[in-house]
């Protein structure tokens, strides 16, 4: 046996005696898997469920999204609720495709230090989401988390979220012209219920939550941003409406 | 270059070319660095100006002081080896690995006790875990591959590394882009993609510097002497090879501005997830293993005096391996909104997985026939040997957590933290220490200080990886199950909170784990301290012989 599969061998001799060679099959032999595995992702229709209620996030939410992003929220709770029992009892439906399609980048996480955030949108009050980001053992007595009181005390720098607005679009998010040339005013907007332009931003963004600034009237905060993201997570999908054999193609 | 006598000298265009690039990117970094966006980005921007500015000043200086002719590639046809880059990289893999390894002993004990974040941005957890990863897997790890790969080549090719600045510039570059990353971290500069979180300025420079990497590495193989390549380069260019794929792939984005450090992903939600993890688990795949690997080829065979086991195995297993590996990304994404056909290939492909990693373990364990006395005496083989017995271990323990029913217990907890570290600290983290201890002498031409301080090192660092990998398997299991435990009248019976609390124990002895593991890599740092400052020895005490024999393929 050892010999006729020594045999086949020389074909081997090539490779290890001719540099190029070798680096073109290993070109070869890596990109297939990749391939296989990604590509359909891209054309399978089946891949992302056709929902209702699913939009880009509104500026304010979209900022809020950044500074997710930004202290690295995902590496202690994950945005991905899994079809088992325990979860769909401890955290809601199952999370879907399409819920986070418009995530550049996705926030799944990896590790639950703390828990899944995926369906955390009006769950709390605005308050305790305060309370619990300057202290979170104030509200969570064994809580882990760290303490975020500098969101709440950093004003938003917000200059360029028009075009933060513009190159997701070029990314395939649907901002529309009229979305991103009132980008700053809709920020604005969110944060101010009684003014004229929280009308139109509910028109651009369906069912965008406007609510008056926490701390400082005047200024809005970081810690305003990302409240305004977290309150939204999960809640955009309406499950008692949605078919999930409708989406089985 | 073109030189019209011998005593006359002039620029090579390679000084001039690096010259002018190096003066145009500090323009242009000082031209971003004034309309940036953010503190932050005018820092980074800044950084590049100057780091640029004096890479120019560098190479104008060398010009100045170097003899008329650059050095040879041969001396009385023996090879005049390149060992300054090596030199440069295997001192900073050490300072990147303490580094590293005390951010992670310091995030471990902000899990276990949440005050040490101090409310601040720049430590607390969220910040600092990616620098904790990148530290110890890009430039801890990074370092001891570019050291070890560039001085591999050459021996196992009879010849000078290409080149004359470029290796330079790729020791350098890699560890200036450490640098931006590692600090972007801590302003809240990231992709949040895990183990890719650089954003678009830190990755274009990135790729300068890795491909420039390649080409010495290629062009230094394609000047062999020998007619074979040697196994560990093949392990080596599958490694950078792969790496760049993986790099362009998955940081394919388009920044807001030139001026903002922000960037946005073409690939959003679930296609995005799959993208990260097909980069994930092949940094996994071809940065902690094929580059490890490789060294293990070089290094095992080499303390230990003995051929490689069998040169058949190594051809089987390095095709099935690098084969292999790319499917198994979607194990990460195990019952997420993944479609199930993908997660199904992940899941299989992660089994079979299994088979050729042990190729590579039976293939390196194997080496010892007829040398096993010598794990008695030489704690450095035993700290090589040993970290191919944990490469078996956690490559064995991969395979199960990607079935599909023991992930559902096993992910999001601590059991994969657990995972990641019995292969991060016992294989790569072993095999790059006994690396060192072999290749720091061999470079700086020294007799290494102390064998005895090596023994401390192996005993304190391997009652550390038991402390916590075993701490992380109660701790997993433990709140995986009470996230799926039941009362008798069918309410869930723990509240998410009381499971983190059920944690604290754990956490406190897996930071003692690290403590220890961190105590280790002191003792080292102090054993190759006395190497260096001890007096130099002839090459022929450190018994420097040729690359270790190798069964030819036919």
């Amino acid at each position: 046996m050892s010999l006729s599969f020594a045999k086949r061998l020389p074909s081997h001799r090539f490779l290890e005696t001719h540099s190029i060679w070798l680096v073109v099959g290993i070109i070869i032999v890596v990109a297939i898997g990749g391939i296989v595995e990604i590509v359909p992702l891209f054309y399978l229709k089946n891949t992302i469920e056709r929902v209702e209620g699913v939009r880009p996030y509104s500026p304010l939410e979209l900022a809020g999204f950044n500074i997710y992003v930004r202290e690295g929220c995902y590496l202690c709770h994950s945005q991905m609720v899994r079809p088992l029992r325990d979860e769909v009892e401890r955290y809601g439906h199952y999370s879907l495709a399409a819920e986070s399609m418009y995530d550049h980048p996705f926030q799944w996480g990896s590790k639950r230090n703390g828990p899944d955030l995926a369906r955390v949108g009006g769950k709390y009050s605005d308050d305790w989401h305060f309370d619990h980001l300057r202290d979170p053992r104030s509200v969570v007595p064994a809580s882990i988390m760290p303490g975020y009181p500098f969101l709440e005390t950093t004003p938003l720098d917000y200059r360029h979220i028009a075009e933060d607005l513009t190159a997701l679009s070029r990314v395939g998010v649907p901002y529309s012209q009229d979305m991103i040339d009132h980008a700053s005013d809709d920020l604005k907007a969110q944060g101010a219920p009684d003014s004229s332009g929280a009308e139109d931003l509910q028109k651009r963004y369906p069912k965008a939550i406007v609510r008056d600034l926490k701390l400082d009237k005047r200024e809005i905060s970081e810690a305003d941003a990302l409240v305004a993201y977290l309150q939204r997570l999960g809640a955009q999908v309406d499950f008692k409406l949605y078919d999930d054999k409708a989406n089985i193609r | 270059m073109a030189q019209s006598t011998a005593r006359s000298k002039s620029m090579t265009g390679g000084e001039f070319g690096l010259i002018l690039a190096l003066l145009a990117l500090s323009a242009l970094s000082l031209f971003i660095a004034a309309q940036a966006y953010t503190a932050p980005f005018a820092f980074h921007a800044g950084l590049f100006c100057v780091a640029s500015a004096a890479g120019a000043f560098a190479i104008y200086h060398r010009y100045d002081n170097r003899a008329p002719d650059l050095p040879p590639a041969e001396i009385d046809g023996k090879p005049n080896y390149n060992f300054g880059p090596v030199r440069f990289a295997s001192l900073a893999a050490l300072f990147w690995g303490i580094a590293g390894f005390t951010v992670g002993l310091y995030i471990a004990l902000e899990l276990a006790f949440p005050w040490l974040n101090f409310d601040l941005p720049f430590i607390n957890f969220g910040r600092l875990r990616p620098l904790h990863t990148s530290a110890v897997i890009f430039a801890f790890g990074g370092n001891v591959l570019l050291a070890t790969s560039l001085y591999v080549v050459q021996r196992t090719c009879r010849a000078r590394l290409a080149g004359d600045l470029a290796p330079w510039f790729v020791v350098l570059g890699y560890n200036f882009f450490i640098v931006i990353a590692g600090t972007g971290y801590l302003l809240g500069v990231t992709r949040s993609h895990e183990y890719a979180e650089p954003e678009w300025y830190a990755i274009l420079w990135l790729v300068v510097v890795w491909v420039t990497y390649f080409l010495v590495y290629l062009v230094t193989v394609a000047r062999r002497k020998e007619p074979h390549i040697y196994v560990a380069n093949w392990f080596y260019l599958a490694f950078i090879v792969t790496i760049a794929v993986l790099v362009l792939g998955n940081n394919t984005e388009i920044p807001v501005s030139l001026f903002s450090p922000k960037s946005y992903p073409v690939w959003s939600g679930v296609q995005d997830a799959m993208i990260q993890w097909w980069y994930g688990h092949n940094a996994v795949g071809f940065f902690l293993t094929a580059g490890f690997l490789a060294i293990m080829y070089y290094f095992v065979p080499k303390r230990a005096e003995r051929p490689i086991y069998s040169y058949r195995l190594s051809i089987v297993h390095f095709w099935a391996l690098i084969f292999l590996y790319i499917w198994a990304g979607p194990h990460h994404l195990h019952y997420t909104a993944l479609p199930d056909w993908a997660q199904t290939l992940g899941a299989t492909f992660s089994i079979m997985l299994w088979m050729p990693s042990w190729g590579g373990m039976i293939n390196g364990l194997m080496t010892l026939s007829g040398a096993w006395d010598k794990l008695r005496t030489d704690p450095v083989l035993r700290m090589l040997v040993v970290s191919v017995a944990f490469y078996g271990m956690a490559t064995f323990e991969g395979p199960l957590m990607s079935i599909k029913s023991v992930n559902s217990l096993s992910h999001y907890t601590d059991w994969g933290i657990g995972h990641v570290h019995s292969g991060s600290l016992g294989w790569v983290a072993f095999v790059s220490f006994g690396a060192l201890y072999c290749l720091i002498p061999w470079v700086f031409q020294r007799k290494l200080y102390s064998l005895k301080l090596v023994e401390w090192h192996f005993w304190l660092a391997s009652i550390g990886i038991v402390f916590y990998i075993s701490a992380m398997w109660v701790a997993g299991i433990m709140q995986g199950l009470m996230w799926r435990a039941y009362t008798d009248q069918g309410f869930l019976e723990y509240s998410f909170v009381e499971t983190t609390q059920a944690m604290h124990p754990m956490y406190v002895i897996r930071a003692m784990g690290g403590a220890l593991f961190l105590i280790g890599a002191l003792v080292m740092i102090f054993n190759i301290y006395r190497t260096l400052s001890s007096a130099k020895v002839a090459t022929s005490e450190l018994s420097l012989v040729a690359a270790p024999k190798l069964a030819a393929a036919e």
